[in-house]
């Protein structure tokens, strides 16, 4: 882009150390770029680097964080005995640490199956499946409270989905979506997150659209919003046909972009606007 | 009830005579990114052109463009060069061209086409999401791009 001139307003420098209840947790927000992008961009930012500072703050402190919340109902739902048997996932799983390091190599191609799962997709499936109850919405509260729950587990650990082997195909056609200019305004995900990020669209300060913070508790919303609603939202933005959130597309893009934040910590349940 | 039909007869002509005298978006000859002549036989409207450029359901340039001479427009973006001088870098033809079809002229601009029907992936009808409900009308009409040219002809240095 002929931008000569134009400063951008770079991602603010600040760490994030989160208090919790048991003790502090660093989280790597900046990390070096993973090698497939290394040609692209040199690092490799959270979206918590280009939010403004009360909604930066409201993620150091889980007493602040208005997420926790959520992950309190997932615990709630955790322990329920809801199956049809009286099953509940703690009654197979034990307690939800259980699940750590879950999110933070998701979307992932089973080993058994060989399909493309994403949390909600292991989740939807102990439900339908193990405990005999219909399908909870892709996007429902349920679910998001378990996602919470889930991602929670993994909170500080470095995001690590693999791009190669069986996912190799899967990770190709994510990144493919990455570069089309859908809709009518004819614009892709790195329009937006690769050749602007860091300037300001209207009043949006662009970041690099990253996942390694889904899900989030989105202000505007006052709720949980998880990664593939982030994409229903942005591809809408560009007079576009959306895909559905659980749609093969949707989940091959969740695979590519949760990899362009290999490095970057998993947080949990993040505060953006 | 007669006088209302009066009404509303006159204004379905009031509204489709300016759609009948312009350029269809498929019709529209660029030449080297420049459409020469007028895409209506109504001049432009500089103040509805500011109208346009600044109401984000329609032209929303200041998503990305800064016009010092519009202090009073909240946010605007920083994405695309200031508007300001543009009357001195580029004719009347010119500007036309771009606010129709940028791409003619800055080889995969980020900027949207305003008045262009085709050849999109997946266009949706305006922000729903959904697929257009009928033909795709472009974002801008034609007399909304004179409006706009009308205006960005305004901004000399
Ligand atoms: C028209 C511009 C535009 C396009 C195109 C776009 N986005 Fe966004 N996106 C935004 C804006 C504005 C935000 C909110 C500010 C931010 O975090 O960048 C956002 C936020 C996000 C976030 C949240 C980041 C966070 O940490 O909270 C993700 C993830 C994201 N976009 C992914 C995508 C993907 C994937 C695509 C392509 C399917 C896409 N975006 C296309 C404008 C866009
Ligand atoms: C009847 C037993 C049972 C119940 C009840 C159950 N699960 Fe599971 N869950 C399993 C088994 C078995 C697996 C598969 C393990 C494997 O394939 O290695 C699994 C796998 C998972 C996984 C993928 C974990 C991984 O690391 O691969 C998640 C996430 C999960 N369950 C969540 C839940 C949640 C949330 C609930 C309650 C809503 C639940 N499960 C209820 C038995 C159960
Ligand atoms: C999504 C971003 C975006 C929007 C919205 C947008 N533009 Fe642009 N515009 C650009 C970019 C980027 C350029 C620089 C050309 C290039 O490199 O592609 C540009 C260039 C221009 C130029 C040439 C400027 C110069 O000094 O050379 C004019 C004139 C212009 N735009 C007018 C408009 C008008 C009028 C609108 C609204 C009807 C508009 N733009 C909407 C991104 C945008």
């Amino acid at each position: 882009l002929a931008l000569a001139g134009a400063v951008a307003a770079d991602p603010v420098e600040d760490t994030l150390v989160v208090e919790a209840e048991e003790g502090t947790v660093d989280l790597v927000t900046t990390a070096p770029a993973p090698e497939f992008l290394k040609d692209t961009v040199d690092t490799i930012y959270s979206g918590w680097h280009y939010r403004e500072d009360e909604t930066r703050d409201l993620q150091r402190d889980d007493f602040d964080n208005p997420g926790m919340v959520f992950v309190d109902r997932g615990l709630d739902l955790w322990n329920a005995t809801i199956g049809t048997d009286g099953q509940s996932c703690a009654g197979c799983h034990e307690g939800p640490e259980s699940m750590a390091g879950l999110r933070a190599t998701t979307p992932r191609v089973d080993a058994k199956t060989g399909a493309l799962m994403t949390v909600e997709n292991y989740v939807d499936a102990c439900v339908t499946d193990r405990m005999g109850l219909e399908a909870w919405g892709w996007t429902g509260s349920q679910m998001k409270d378990m996602l919470a729950l889930i991602s929670m587990q993994s909170r500080g650990m470095p995001v690590n989905v693999a791009i190669d082997g069986a996912a190799a195909s899967f990770w190709e056609k994510g990144k493919e979506l990455y570069y089309t200019r859908f809709g009518q305004l004819e614009m892709s995900c790195a329009s937006c997150h690769e050749d602007n990020q860091g300037r300001y669209i209207r009043a949006d300060h662009l970041s690099q659209g990253q996942v390694n913070g889904f899900p989030v508790y989105r202000l505007k919303d006052a709720g949980i919003l998880s990664a593939q609603q982030r994409f229903v939202g942005c591809v809408r933005d560009t007079r576009a046909e959306t895909f559905k959130p659980n749609s093969d597309e949707f989940k091959a893009l969740e695979l590519y972009v949760a990899s362009r934040g290999n490095g970057l910590s998993v947080e949990g349940v993040s505060v953006r606007h | 009830m007669t006088r209302q039909l009066c009404l509303a007869a006159a204004m379905s002509v009031t509204l489709a005579t300016p759609a009948l005298t312009e350029t269809a978006p498929t019709d529209v000859a660029y030449t080297e990114g420049k459409i020469e002549t007028s895409l209506t036989a109504t001049p432009g409207d500089p103040a509805n052109g500011i109208t346009v450029m600044t109401t984000a359901a329609l032209g929303n340039c200041v998503a990305c463009h800064t016009i010092a001479a519009l202090p009073d427009v909240q946010f605007p973006g920083d994405i695309a060069p200031p508007l300001d001088g543009v009357a001195d870098r580029w004719s009347e033809a010119e500007l036309r061209g771009i606010v129709a079809n940028a791409k003619m002229t800055f080889e995969g601009s980020f900027m949207p086409a305003f008045y262009k029907t085709e050849g999109f992936i997946r266009p949706g009808g305006g922000y729903t999401g959904k697929a257009p409900a009928g033909d795709l009308p472009p974002i801008l009409t034609g007399q909304q791009i004179e409006d706009v040219v009308a205006y960005l002809l305004t901004l000399k240095e």
